[in-house]
């Protein structure tokens, strides 16, 4: 089939001047085939030394950059037009002037690049929790130019959040912890697209707010919210980055569909008041800083295809002997939610209530030492 | 023989505050016995009444969970690292 394609102003001097040409093809990349053998001075244009459609061109078919298609393999119709656009200075349907210019840290390496940028861009990530953990993650994933940030959150931002949660600052002190993220996000980048969810996960909710993103990343601070985007993720095929801290310690690893969930590893919830909460056991500052960040690093790996993920391993963080120590983690075939027999086959709603010390007696014991 | 166990987080309050302890024993259920006498009150920390681990803690040799190793009746030798790993819940709050 004979496929239309568009050559910018200044690629036309390796097609006679032509601004549109003939070429066949099924896909875009036996067109691009066809338009270099046909006018082979424009290889070097449009392709880089490993034969890829170089970084600073982009593709599109009709009006569809092919980077949110099927690539170089997106198929192509007679009557499709497929147009060749490099980034221009002047201007460029690819990336803005100010895009460039503040990705540009990004774009040099060749391990991310104008394509891995995209990617960044193209990307949907929803943060539960935007405390301690969410606050170094959104900042960020939204500096790094993450396309969409889901913030879920239904607390308000409490004078104790502002010991760690830096998304948040002492006039948001009342606020909705999510308006108050959206603020400090659109602050550092206001591309960004957040979506702000003010309520708390539950069985009811999750699967419909979870089902639009491509990643979700755990920085709840509660067993029963852990577990539910767990098991909403194995249902979801969604990758889970999980990230979770207590005193001066923090435990980190990602979940990647068929490979493992949080169940393998704590396949049910401790009961309720044998494992205290940061309220009650206290946390230092830093500590979700640094696994936030960890958090951040490895969905920026997954969303960009770049290193070795933490899937497969729990990273364990102590911040005293400033140690970093892994374990293997596999998919338990028992595990009772992503398992050979999974005997979990709908989300559940952990009652969780206080059994242990309450924040008020904690608070009292640490000041009497004073 | 000697065998360095790691202790995280809750636990390490029921050994007085450290992070690491010694404790004898061939297998880590000789050692969980160990830590029983040394500190009363450890196992049920870990265990459940039937001699079961809590689901909610794990138990590694080195850098392998014991469950795809022999469980409790793993065996255990001088250099071994053991870490006791709770769940920890810790996020935002």
């Amino acid at each position: 089939m004979s496929i239309s394609v568009y050559i910018p102003g200044p690629f036309r001097s390796a097609t006679g001047n032509q601004a549109k040409i003939e070429a066949d093809g099924n896909n875009v990349e036996e067109v691009l085939k066809e338009v270099g053998r046909k006018y082979p001075g424009i290889k070097s244009l449009v392709f880089d030394m490993s034969g890829d459609v170089a970084d600073h061109v982009a593709i599109f078919v009709n009006s569809r950059d092919i980077g949110t298609l099927q690539g170089k393999s997106t198929s192509v119709a007679d009557g499709d037009e497929v147009s060749i656009v490099p980034a221009m200075s002047g201007g460029a349907i690819g990336w803005t002037e100010e895009q460039i210019q503040r990705y540009s840290r990004h774009i040099v390496m060749p391990q991310v690049g104008g394509k891995g940028q995209r990617k960044l861009l193209n990307a949907k990530v929803l943060l539960v929790g935007a405390g301690g953990l969410g606050s170094p993650t959104a900042m960020y994933l939204a500096a790094a130019g993450v396309g969409t940030i889901g913030l879920i959150d239904a607390d308000v931002v409490d004078l104790s959040n502002l010991q760690r949660q830096l998304l948040h600052d002492t006039n948001d002190v009342g606020r909705p912890k999510v308006d108050s993220g959206a603020e400090r996000i659109h602050d550092l980048n206001p591309e960004v697209n957040v979506v702000k969810y003010r309520t708390l996960l539950t069985s009811d909710n999750a699967m419909e707010i979870i089902k639009d993103f491509d990643i979700v990343i755990n920085g709840c601070d509660n067993f029963p919210t852990r577990y539910l985007v767990n098991d909403a993720c194995v249902f979801l095929k969604k990758p889970l980055v999980d990230g979770s801290i207590l005193f001066f310690e923090g435990q980190a690893s990602v979940y990647l569909p068929g490979q493992g969930c949080y169940r393998c590893l704590y396949p049910a919830p401790p009961p309720p008041g044998m494992v205290p909460s940061c309220a009650e056991g206290g946390v230092l500052g830093v500590l979700p800083g640094i696994v936030g960040c960890i958090d951040a690093i490895e969905a920026i790996k997954l969303i960009l295809g770049l290193g070795e993920s933490l899937a497969g391993r729990l990273l364990l963080f102590d911040a005293l002997k400033m140690e970093f120590r892994t374990m293997k983690l596999r998919r338990d075939p028992q595990c009772p939610v992503c398992g050979d027999n999974p005997t979990v086959t709908e989300l559940i709603d952990y009652e969780e209530f206080c059994n242990g010390v309450s924040p008020a007696a904690a608070v009292a014991a640490g000041l009497a030492g004073d | 023989m000697a065998v360095e166990v790691r202790v995280t987080a809750v636990l390490q309050q029921v050994v007085g505050g450290a992070k690491t302890v010694q404790s004898e024993g061939g297998t880590v259920s000789e050692l969980l016995d160990d830590l029983e006498r040394r500190y009363p009150g450890f196992k049920a920390q870990v265990m459940a009444q039937d001699g079961q681990l809590h689901r909610f803690v794990n138990i590694y040799k080195n850098d392998e969970d014991i469950r795809y190793l022999g469980q409790l009746g793993t065996a255990v030798a001088q250099g071994d690292v053991i870490s006791i790993l709770p769940a920890l819940a810790g996020g935002f709050a």
